[in-house]
């Protein structure tokens, strides 16, 4: 399973989950810059957090058309793996390989803490070695981070199961209080129809060491190899 | 050569969380009047090729770039 991090201006978690793919879950992985217009040949992207391109005008705006995220749409449009992480939620919801948008947190704060996540779908191939309705502590580090969306949209998320992690409490319930944002519905992280490519605030890469306080983000780059290993099957 | 301005704002359905700070201080400075403060943004350009109608190319930036159409409205005005 190899892996392929891209970088744009202004990416800022990209060595990060550069290293937790290749120090802690141990598999091969490269930077893709964003300038370039091949995939290098690898099995699933992931698009890391930071502030491409300054978030001038909206977050991920002019990401989405560098020329790496041309071959992303195409790599996306076959089948291939896209995670996008904070940022990289973003880029993809403007890229429109994911429904909805990210917009300023309702409290204004730029929130940076660990959160609790309650695990909607495990028939994904970013969520396959969770359980249904397992709680998963993650930090979050956003301004822009509330996810929104018209009433037929939410109403597709929910009816296709798109909807992978919500924000809850410890034990799982969906509270106010513990939703950071004020996303709709408590909405943490959402896949497309075909679920190759998933959007997520929280950051898992951030969440992989015992050091780091929890390694409950590594279940999903466990689950991207894994479903790669099913595939192979 | 015509100057285009292009006035970006979060639809009427969606939280305007700045407005809202924004409102709240106001009310701060003793503006007890004012109510559904809403901000956007303002982008100007030049736009040098006539070739096309003017406000057919905005529009197009628009929906490609420089509004978001699920979270945002435009209006395009061109100042001569």
């Amino acid at each position: 399973m190899r892996f392929g991090v891209v970088v744009f201006p202004g990416s800022n978690c990209d060595a990060d989950a550069y290293y937790a793919i290749r120090d802690v879950l141990r598999q091969p992985v490269e930077y893709i810059w964003h300038q370039e217009d091949n995939l290098h040949g690898v099995d699933c992207v992931i698009l890391p957090g930071g502030f491409s391109y300054g978030d001038y005008l909206r977050c991920g705006a002019i990401a989405r058309f560098s020329p790496v995220m041309q071959a992303v749409e195409k790599f996306a449009g076959q089948g291939g793996l896209v995670l996008g992480i904070c940022n990289g939620f973003q880029i993809l919801c403007e890229a429109h390989l994911l429904p909805g948008a990210l917009v300023r947190n309702e409290g204004l704060r730029f929130v940076c803490k660990h959160v609790y996540l309650r695990v909607e779908n495990t028939e994904t191939p970013f969520t396959n070695r969770c359980l249904r309705g397992e709680v998963l502590r993650i930090p979050v580090a956003h301004g822009e981070g509330r996810y929104v969306c018209d009433r037929e949209t939410l109403q597709e998320l929910q009816a296709n199961d798109q909807i992978i992690f919500r924000y809850c409490d410890s034990t799982g319930a969906l509270t106010k209080e513990s939703n950071p944002n004020g996303s709709l519905a408590n909405i943490a992280g959402i896949a497309n129809e075909r679920f190759n490519v998933m959007g997520m605030m929280p950051h898992p890469e951030r969440a992989c060491e015992p050091l780091l306080g929890s390694e409950d983000g590594l279940k999903i780059f466990e689950s991207i190899v894994h479903s790669a290993l099913a595939v192979a099957r | 050569m015509p100057r285009v301005r292009v006035l970006v704002t979060l639809k009427p359905t969606l939280l305007d969380a700045q407005g809202r700070t924004v409102q709240e201080a106001l009310h701060a400075l003793g503006y007890q009047n004012v109510n559904q403060v809403r901000i956007g943004k303002v982008i100007e350009m030049d736009i040098a090729d006539e070739t096309q109608p003017i406000e057919a190319q905005v529009r197009e930036m628009c929906d490609r770039l420089l509004a978001n159409p699920v979270t945002e409205l435009y209006e395009i005005e061109v100042l001569e």
